[in-house]
């Protein structure tokens, strides 16, 4: 191994209040190198390189840069040692030329501009490596991708030896990924060492001369260009230690309670969000859909609860068509929700345990005096809420950001399910939950799908999505690559197929 | 945020400290009094003694306290309608304007019916300075709730626009013919007035304040209307997620927030001026801004923080016979406003340590 190191991290672990984002990780970057950093998405991808680029500091372990031990406090550190990072969501000033946010900050700026020189240099630069631009022109005139160059440039204006890019090809069109990579090349085999960090296993065949797979902060595997191959990606990436669980599963049903027809919607960019999708789910059904994270998850939960308008195709809900009703409106024919983002949507820290129970509720009869909300049936009912579900709280009265994340979650269900829906859309429901408050969560809806409710189980975790679904949905880039009755599914093949692998077997050599 | 050349760093709280909570306000007040004291210091006075005096003329004497709470009948209703907006997080910095167009729509009442006795008058006069103030707010609500247009600009405009129509009006058509010249309109009848209270300038517009305070905490905290104010203020994507009609809620509160600073304007020229004048109020729709905050959006703490701003304006006119300029009141205002938003930020930060390892980058 006579190819130098330009990185070389060890043992790094990073701490966030409740999760260790890192454990342990050794990470190294060679001269010349396109290293490629694959995990899904929370397995610790981006804070590793955060850490590398002087956003985070690391808890514990070290980082050595040219071979000698450096103490990285800030970006500008990183990028004194050469190590220059491409977010993903640009640092750009809209309002400057390219050249102004080049040379923007950077440590050999002079006080008098020296314009000429300045675009000069510049222009050799993109032109050296095919990144064309044109250099006086403002950047929010310029493309996505082009603004994506802009931050490579500045970049390597800045002398970066490595350059780590976070995702870069989520937000580019097949062809500007593909000029992307070649460009990467280029700098590769002019000495620079690149990081890429994806989800995609295609890329990753593409391009990387090794791969690092980072699975729940941890460093699983790292593989040469001749090790790789799909199928052993995927088990790393997302499958290893699934345990099967056998249960007895449902026979499907025979009552609708949700239907899909064509649906198509937009994603917040106005791209295509989803595409097509056709499924039904039944009464005393989990349907489970697995898939990388912003591959149409949220856009289908959103659409199903009225939350985001559908564009093109039908939903009904037992039987009856919804589409384009307001939330409001599809709640009222029975559809509970849990979402996402527990305290960003389906909460709201700032109030008390009560104030939280009623946000469906408060309209209703029961809890009218009036004008007025009947605090004291509405006291009763959260009293008689939290400790059916055995949520713990010190107060009703305490504001609900207090709670740890388990309660929350027990909470959020408890108000969801005691509105007795047909049908609950459950997204990540056990995210950041530990083992026993994640049992509780799971036992709760396997409970309530014996009592007949139609339920849509979103989440990233296979472990969970083998565990509780009847069926399994797999989502990819929007649409549905497959629909696979449980007990006929197989952890790779669903593996594969969130991959975006057209063949599930095309690559079993 | 890492402070360089030290191993400290700022980190965020979890939890807010809830001690902090309380204790905050009263040290910005501390701070504000504590940097004003430096400014009264360097220019030759004794700062204590121009607290003291301060305090004695908005305090100490039947006039200081009878003038205090007559600027803090203002405060109150104005810092009760833009704390109603708040809550929201809709910041409606044009409590001035407001205040001026309900003043505007209450004179025409006045004006237009100068003999009446009748008792409709003073009815008429409330409704249509709060309707006035409240479509005044409306102008600004409707572009944000529809297009997302930010309501900090258009409100803090409309009030230079507002102040000028009311100009136009006390220079021109609406100037008493015998006034001697003077920017004002003519003096109001008896009906028209609101009648005065304990033999001083206080006048019946304290019960309106208070009154409001009741009204509004029971709607904030009680009704199902406040119930979504209050869940739309503190996370709109819940109250989308709830399917609340958030744009309805933004028309609405902005209006309600708007009549009651038309209010304000209404008592003004019915219970102090007895007619409309130039220079009608000296930037109360921007201290209320200071008041809410102060009062953490609180209704029933409005009043006694108004009171306390109230006592301010008035123990600094009281030592301008000393040679302090009365700009010094509005520097305390600032002041108070700078530290309690300073404070605000150390609810949710601390300090702590940082590990060290490795060669620092030179």
């Amino acid at each position: 191994m006579s190819v130098p190191l330009l990185v070389e991290m060890v043992g790094i672990t990073k701490k966030f209040p409740g999760v260790t984002a890192n454990d342990r990780v050794d990470f190294n970057v060679r001269e010349g190198e396109i290293h490629v950093l694959l995990g899904e998405n929370g397995s610790g991808k981006s804070t590793l390189m955060s850490v590398l680029s002087g956003l985070y500091r690391p808890d514990e372990g070290e980082i050595l840069i040219n071979g000698r031990k450096r103490n990285l406090r800030s970006p500008r550190d990183a990028i004194k040692t050469g190590i220059g990072m491409v977010h993903q969501h640009f640092k750009l000033i809209e309002s400057f030329s390219v050249a102004e946010n080049v040379i923007l900050g950077g440590d050999g700026t002079p006080l008098v501009l020296n314009k000429k020189d300045i675009e000069n240099n510049l222009a050799q630069l993109s032109e050296r490596y095919g990144l064309s631009i044109n250099i006086s022109a403002m950047v929010w005139q310029l493309s996505v991708g082009e603004k994506q160059r802009v931050e490579i440039i500045k970049m390597l204006y800045r002398g970066s030896q490595v350059l780590v890019l976070d995702e870069p090809t989520a937000i580019l069109t097949p062809r500007e990924a593909e000029e992307l990579f070649e460009n990467l090349r280029r700098m590769a085999a002019a000495g620079r060492g690149i990081v890429l960090i994806t989800h995609k296993l295609n890329e990753v065949i593409a391009i990387a001369d090794r791969v690092t797979v980072l699975r729940r902060g941890k460093a699983v595997a790292t593989l040469d260009k001749k090790e790789i191959n799909r199928r052993d990606l995927a088990w790393l990436m997302v499958g290893q230690d699934v345990v099967f669980q056998s249960r007895k599963k449902n026979p499907p049903g025979s009552e609708k309670v949700l239907e899909l027809q064509n649906v198509n919607c937009h994603s917040d960019l106005g791209l295509s969000g989803l595409t097509d999708i056709n499924f039904s789910v039944y009464k005393g059904e989990i349907f489970g859909i697995a898939g990388v994270a912003g591959n149409g998850q949220r856009e289908l939960a959103e659409v199903v609860t009225g939350l985001r308008p559908v564009n093109g195709g039908k939903l009904l809900i037992n039987g009856k068509d919804v589409t384009g009703l307001s939330p409001r409106r599809i709640m009222d024919h029975g559809v509970a929700h849990v979402p996402e983002d527990r305290l960003g949507t389906g909460l709201i820290p700032n109030l008390n345990a009560i104030d939280n129970l009623i946000i469906k509720d408060y309209r209703r009869e029961l809890l009218r005096r009036g004008p007025l909300i009947n605090r004291r049936t509405a006291r009763i009912n959260a009293q008689r809420l939290t400790d059916r579900f055995e949520v713990s709280l010190r107060s009703l009265e305490a504001p609900v950001k207090l709670m740890s994340g388990g309660n929350l979650q027990r909470l959020l269900l408890a108000r969801e399910i005691t509105s007795q829906p047909h049908l609950l859309i459950a997204v990540y429901p056990v995210r950041g939950l530990d083992i026993k408050a994640t049992k509780a969560v799971h036992d709760l809806l396997l409970e309530q799908r014996e009592q007949g409710m139609a339920i849509l189980l979103i989440s990233e975790d296979l472990e969970e999505i083998f565990k509780l679904s009847d069926r399994i949905g797999v989502l990819c880039g929007g649409r549905l690559a497959g629909i696979i009755p449980a007990e006929a599914a197989d952890v790779e093949e669903i593996g594969l197929l969130m991959m975006g692998s057209d063949k599930a077997g095309d690559t079993a050599s | 945020m890492i402070i360089h050349g030290t191993r400290l760093a700022i980190e965020k709280r979890l939890i807010p400290s809830s001690s902090a909570f309380i204790v905050i306000p009263f040290i910005s007040i501390f701070l504000a009094l504590l940097v004003g004291s430096v400014f009264l210091y360097f220019s030759g006075h004794e700062p204590a003694a121009v607290y003291l005096k301060m305090f004695k003329g908005a305090f100490g004497s039947r006039y200081g306290i009878t003038e205090t709470v007559v600027k803090a009948i203002p405060l109150t209703i104005l810092g009760l309608g833009v704390a109603l907006a708040f809550r929201m997080q809709l910041w409606n910095i044009g409590g001035e304007g407001q205040l001026y167009m309900g003043a505007f729509a209450a004179t025409w009442v006045a004006l237009t019916f100068p003999a009446g006795s009748a008792w409709w008058v003073m009815p008429a006069m409330i409704l249509l300075g709060m309707l006035a103030g409240g479509l005044w707010a409306l102008l600004t609500a409707v572009p944000r709730a529809l297009w997302g247009v930010n309501e900090i600009i258009t409100t803090l405009m409309l009030n230079y626009v507002a102040i000028f129509w009311v100009d136009y009006l006390v220079y021109g058509p609406w100037k008493d013919p015998a006034g001697f010249n003077f920017p004002l309109t003519a003096v109001f009848s008896e009906a028209a007035t609101l009648p005065g209270l304990f033999d001083s300038r206080i006048h019946a517009g304290l019960f309106f304040g208070v009154a409001a305070a009741v009204i509004l905490y029971m709607v904030i905290y009680h009704t199902r209307w406040g119930y979504e104010i209050r869940v739309t203020g503190e996370n709109p994507a819940a109250a989308r997620y709830a399917g609340m009609n958030t744009t309805r809620n933004i028309l609405l509160v902005m209006m309600l927030s708007g009549a009651l600073c038309g209010l304000a304007g209404m008592c003004e020229v019915s219970g102090i001026g007895h007619r409309l004048q130039h220079g009608l109020s000296p930037g109360y729709g921007y201290t209320a801004i200071i008041v809410a905050w102060l009062s953490r959006l609180n209704p029933f703490a409005v009043i006694p923080v108004a009171i306390l701003f109230g006592g301010l304006q008035v123990g600094g006119f009281m030592v301008q016979t000393s040679g302090i300029p009365s700009s010094m009141v509005y520097m305390l205002q600032g002041l108070l406003l700078f530290f309690v938003l300073g404070g605000e930020l150390l609810t949710g930060y601390r300090l702590t340590r940082l590990p060290a390892a490795g060669e620092a980058i030179k």
